[in-house]
């Protein structure tokens, strides 16, 4: 495959045409803010944090999804992008009911990181205050909608990894929710395994453990990539398994 | 209630439906034929819809475990697609429908103070159905009948030029033919 | 069929037509319907038969324009067009135009008026002219020639050249080049392509698809199968709303009707070329009329665009390269190949060749549906042809592209309607609504509405679009309830840029124009509606170890 050169914040840099500009960055230190991304899972270019100036381009473009290409010129970091970085953090921070202090992830949540990365100081615009649902009927999990911002990873590991397709989401614009089977309480899913990778996936407070306490829940997102190279590289052909 | 003219519905029972859908509800057999229309496809899920909602009337939980299964899709991703379009409903109509123009040629000509009497009337918002199932109120974007606004569709006549109190004359006449109405 | 049977169907139905007493044309559009033209189609029925006038026939046509005056009835002898047509008008007119040859005077309409005069008709040539329900009448009009012509003269790539050098542009809002997105389709390798009609009509206030389909289904099918044809596809789909029901039901027909002789469906004009086309019913959802979007509903799952590119041309329905176009650009491909792409492209102006459709409505004297030639100044459509605002007000705004557009003042009145010019003040072309405000209008309220209007039909995944255009709405409101200062206002400024530089899709990324362009053109009415400035205490719930409102 030809190697492509570009520039990423005036350094050089290099990858393939298969590689998104989030990855090539990432190779090379140059850190942009993500949430809806998470290695080892499809993009979908949703929750717009990872949004770049690309030289020649009419609009801003996600470095989660955009393919490099020969010669790009790339600006991941511009006082523009930190505005709305920020602005867009304000809008999720509002959006849900967050009160950090007593959640289980208060200090292990990319939400509450990303404020201090895009440098939140106070959310101008007045809180949504949504009457969202938390359900805890289920015997080793909960969700919390309220700390929820459709980042859609729980969505996206349960069908892409475990191929349950337990979660999805509901509804439309500001009414949007995550739901399990035909919105039953998670407790009464036929088609929940139990897995937790929903759980270690989520980025915010709105799934955990159950019994955790404030600032109790750390999650782990490492498993995901070793799963997935495995299973595309074929690591572990359950044909080997057998011959063994 | 705007009909629609879909595949599938809305339909009467046909005379082949005397032997009985194992469920016991013939009404199956007809949604089973829109299903083998489309090859039980799980791209045809949202005519599939359409039909099931123009047999049933509305789509309530066994349904849609009964679609989910005959398409094979997941049940979370059948229950997103149901509650993504307005069109599809979860719970029954009223008996009586009064669709709304909330366009913006109806709007430019006070289709909101026409809204806002027919709320106060029914004692309900757009979108929702009076306690006592004799109406539906439902907000549509445009009836196409922008040259008359501003329009209401009830139970399938267009109103044109609608004013308050017509609007309000209309569901009252409603109230005098049946039992009552709202509020 | 072959191509001569094609024409040998034309002379029959031309003799056929030409054989008849009396023909009446009445409109049976949704328009005319709803003002009761079916009585009155009874009525000339009944009338016919008092009169012994038996070879006589009364035919339902698509829209003929004035909607605001229905019920329209055209006399197909003579062209006299007459208005407001109730049962009794419809026995006198046979009684005193048709047998005695004395035209009603006070209801005929002056066919040299400019509301007719100033139009150009190539997509509605055939809206209020022909019988929508039956094919041989759009045959013997020249229906279906120009497919004929294509499938046994010309190579896909002489099409796609032939649509290029017109220099049609997507009537769909965005006027992208249709050639230029026909030939990436075409270029594209692949066993399997689509060709898709945008009949999804999302823009509230607008109808100008509705009518083309209604009274003119069979020249979409035939521009979908041009475009099949030319990149390579042998399966289209119409995506079509469910609020059109007749649209449905005459498209339905239109496609049995054309399959039956062969113009559709496989060996096309005996030859090797096969297309069918399919209908997909929309299920109420704006954000659907988005490309990627309703190719994700088209496969049976929720309304949510994706990022572009790859654009639908590249990979499109089911991951095949996919041409999308919207039933007006559709509309305009029969006649270009008809015609040829230079007749085309010395209509209208250089950047913007051809016609458009606009539905005319709101405070404006004459409602209804036009077709002009692009770069014809708004003041014309409105003054002329529209007839200007109603008694006793005065004009103040018109509104084109709906919920992703803006509002034109007076001053700007003389510019010319093309894509360009409209986005120098703020707006856009638009799918065609038009839509007309007076004096009493409130512009802040206008702008509240269509970001209520975006924010309902914004579908959730993309956080800008999601959570901005609710307080976008919300700071809207407490404007116009005289409750909000300068900061809001600039609060709000600030949400609109980044909601436009950010959202996903075409929906949030145009959400804000309508608050834009008030802001830019009625500034004054924002700024009388503010109250002074309050102290504000910050607050942040992110706040580590902290709560909400940081207590
Ligand atoms: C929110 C949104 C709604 C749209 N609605 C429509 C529509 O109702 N009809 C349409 O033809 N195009 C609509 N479009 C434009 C389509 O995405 C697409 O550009 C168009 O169908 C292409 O056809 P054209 O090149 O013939 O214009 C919409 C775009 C956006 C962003
Ligand atoms: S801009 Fe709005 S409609 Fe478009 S993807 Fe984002 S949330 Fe959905
Ligand atoms: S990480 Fe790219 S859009 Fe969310
Ligand atoms: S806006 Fe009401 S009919 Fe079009």
């Amino acid at each position: 495959m030809a190697i492509l050169t570009l520039t990423i914040d005036d350094q050089p840099v290099s990858g393939t045409e298969t590689e998104t500009l989030l990855e090539v960055a990432r190779q090379h230190g140059i850190e942009i803010p993500t949430l809806c991304h998470l290695d080892g899972l499809t993009d979908v270019g949703a929750c717009r944090l990872c949004l770049v100036e690309i030289e020649g381009a009419s609009r801003l473009q996600p470095a989660c999804t955009t393919r490099l290409q020969e010669g790009m010129v790339v600006r991941t970091n511009t006082e523009r992008l930190q505005r709305y970085r920020r602005t867009i953090v304000e809008m999720l921070a509002s959006e849900g009911n967050h009160h950090c202090a007593v959640c289980v992830s208060n200090n292990h949540c990319e939400l509450q990181d990303l404020a201090y990365t895009v440098g939140l100081q106070y959310v101008r615009v007045p809180y949504l205050y949504p009457a969202k649902t938390l359900d805890a009927t289920h015997k080793d999990f909960v969700i919390d909608r309220d700390r929820c911002i459709l980042c859609s990873r729980c969505v996206r590991v349960c069908h892409e990894v475990e191929g349950a397709h337990t979660w999805d989401i509901a509804g439309r614009g500001i009414g949007c929710e995550i739901i399990s089977d035909l919105k039953q309480p998670w407790g009464q899913s036929t088609t929940c395994t139990s897995c937790g990778k929903c759980v270690l996936v989520c980025p915010t407070g709105a799934l955990f453990e159950k019994g955790a306490t404030v600032a109790e829940m750390e999650k782990r997102t490492e498993f995901l990539r070793y799963i997935v190279n495995a299973r595309q590289r074929r690591e572990w052909n359950p044909d080997l398994l057998h011959e063994e | 209630m705007i009909t629609l003219a879909v595949e599938g519905g809305p339909v009467a029972v046909p005379r082949d439906a005397t032997t009985t859908h194992p469920s016991g509800d013939n009404r199956f057999k007809l949604l089973d034929r829109a299903i083998n229309t489309h090859h039980a496809s799980g791209s045809a899920l949202i005519e599939v819809m359409h039909a099931a909602q123009g047999i049933f009337g509305y789509l309530e939980d066994d349904l849609l475990i009964y679609i989910a299964r005959a398409l094979k899709r997941p049940l979370s991703q059948v229950y997103g697609v149901a509650t993504f379009y307005n069109f599809f409903r979860l719970k029954p109509a009223g008996r009586h429908t009064f669709v709304l123009c909330t366009g913006t040629a109806c709007y430019v000509k006070g289709a909101d103070r026409i809204q806002r009497a027919i709320e106060h009337r029914c004692g309900v918002a757009f979108g929702e159905t009076t306690p006592d199932g004799a109406v539906s109120l439902v907000a549509a974007r445009c009836v196409g009948s922008c040259g008359l606004a501003p329009v209401a569709v009830l139970d399938e006549t267009v109103a044109a030029r609608l004013t308050e109190d017509e609007a309000v004359a209309r569901i009252d006449a409603w109230d005098a033919a049946t039992e009552g109405v709202g509020a | 069929m072959t191509v001569e049977e094609l024409h040998e169907l034309a002379d029959r139905e031309r003799e056929r037509q030409a054989g008849v007493r009396h023909r009446v044309l009445y409109c049976s559009a949704a328009g005319c319907v709803s003002c009761g033209s079916h009585a009155t189609r009874d009525a000339f029925k009944a009338a016919f038969t008092r009169r012994g006038l038996t070879e006589s026939e009364v035919v339902g046509t698509g829209c003929m324009g004035l909607c605001g005056q229905g019920p329209l009835v055209k006399i197909h002898d003579d062209g006299v067009l007459y208005e407001r047509v109730d049962a009794g008008l419809a026995h006198r007119i046979v009684d005193e135009h048709l047998v005695e040859g004395r035209p009603v005077a006070e209801h005929q309409l002056d066919a040299a008026s400019p509301f007719f005069a100033s139009q150009v008709k190539i997509v509605l040539e055939n809206c209020g002219r022909i019988d929508a329900t039956r094919i041989e009448e759009y045959i013997a009009v020249g229906g279906y020639e120009a497919l004929a012509r294509a499938v046994a003269e010309l190579k896909p790539q002489e099409v796609v050249e032939e649509v290029r050098k017109s220099g049609l542009r997507g009537r769909g809002g965005a006027g992208y080049p249709t050639g230029l997105k026909w030939d990436i389709a075409r270029k594209a390798p692949a066993e399997q392509k689509y060709v898709i009609c945008n009949a999804d009509e999302g823009d509230p206030g607008a109808f100008m698809d509705r009518s083309v389909l209604e009274g003119d289904p069979h020249r979409v099918l035939e521009g979908m199968a041009i475009a099949g044809y030319a990149i390579g596809a042998s399966q289209g789909y119409i995506y079509v709303r469910a609020e059109y029901p007749l649209a449905i039901e005459r498209l339905k027909l239109a496609i049995r009707q054309a399959e039956r002789h062969g113009v559709l469906g496989s060996r096309i004009f005996e030859s090797g070329f096969h297309f069918r086309i399919d209908l997909r019913i929309g299920a109420g959802a704006f954000v659907c009329g988005e490309e990627t979007a309703l190719i994700r509903s088209i496969q049976g799952r929720r309304g949510r665009p994706q990022p572009r590119p790859p654009y639908p041309s590249e990979r499109g329905l089911f991951g095949a390269p996919t041409v999308i176009n919207n039933v007006e650009t559709l509309a305009n491909i029969a006649p270009i190949l008809r015609h040829g792409s230079a007749w085309f492209a010395a209509l209208g102006t250089p950047r913007s060749p051809g016609t458009k459709v606009f539905a005319l409505a709101g405070k404006i004297r004459r409602t209804g549906l036009i077709e002009v030639p692009m770069g014809i100044p708004l003041r014309r459509i409105i003054f002329e042809i529209g007839g200007g605002t109603p008694e006793g007000t005065e004009f103040k705004a018109a509104q084109t592209g709906g919920p992703s557009g803006g509002c034109i003042p007076a001053e700007h009145l003389d510019l010319p309607v093309d894509y360009e010019a409209l986005a120098t003040v703020g707006s856009i072309m638009g799918s065609g609504g038009l839509i007309v405000m007076d004096s009493t209008s409130n512009m802040v309220d206008v702008a509240r509405f269509f970001m209520e209007f975006s924010r309902d039909e914004s579908c959730g995944k993309c956080a800008p679009c999601r959570v901005g255009t609710v307080h976008m709405h919300d700071l809207l409101r407490k404007i116009a309830r005289g409750r909000a200062t300068a900061d809001d206002v600039a609060l709000l400024e600030e949400l609109c840029e980044t909601v436009k530089e950010t959202s996903l899709c075409g929906l949030g990324q145009s959400a804000p124009n309508p608050v834009l362009s008030t802001l830019r053109f009625f500034r004054a009415e924002y700024d009388a509606l503010l109250g002074p400035v309050e102290v504000f205490t910050p607050s942040n719930p992110l706040a580590r170890g902290r709560g909400p409102g940081g207590s």
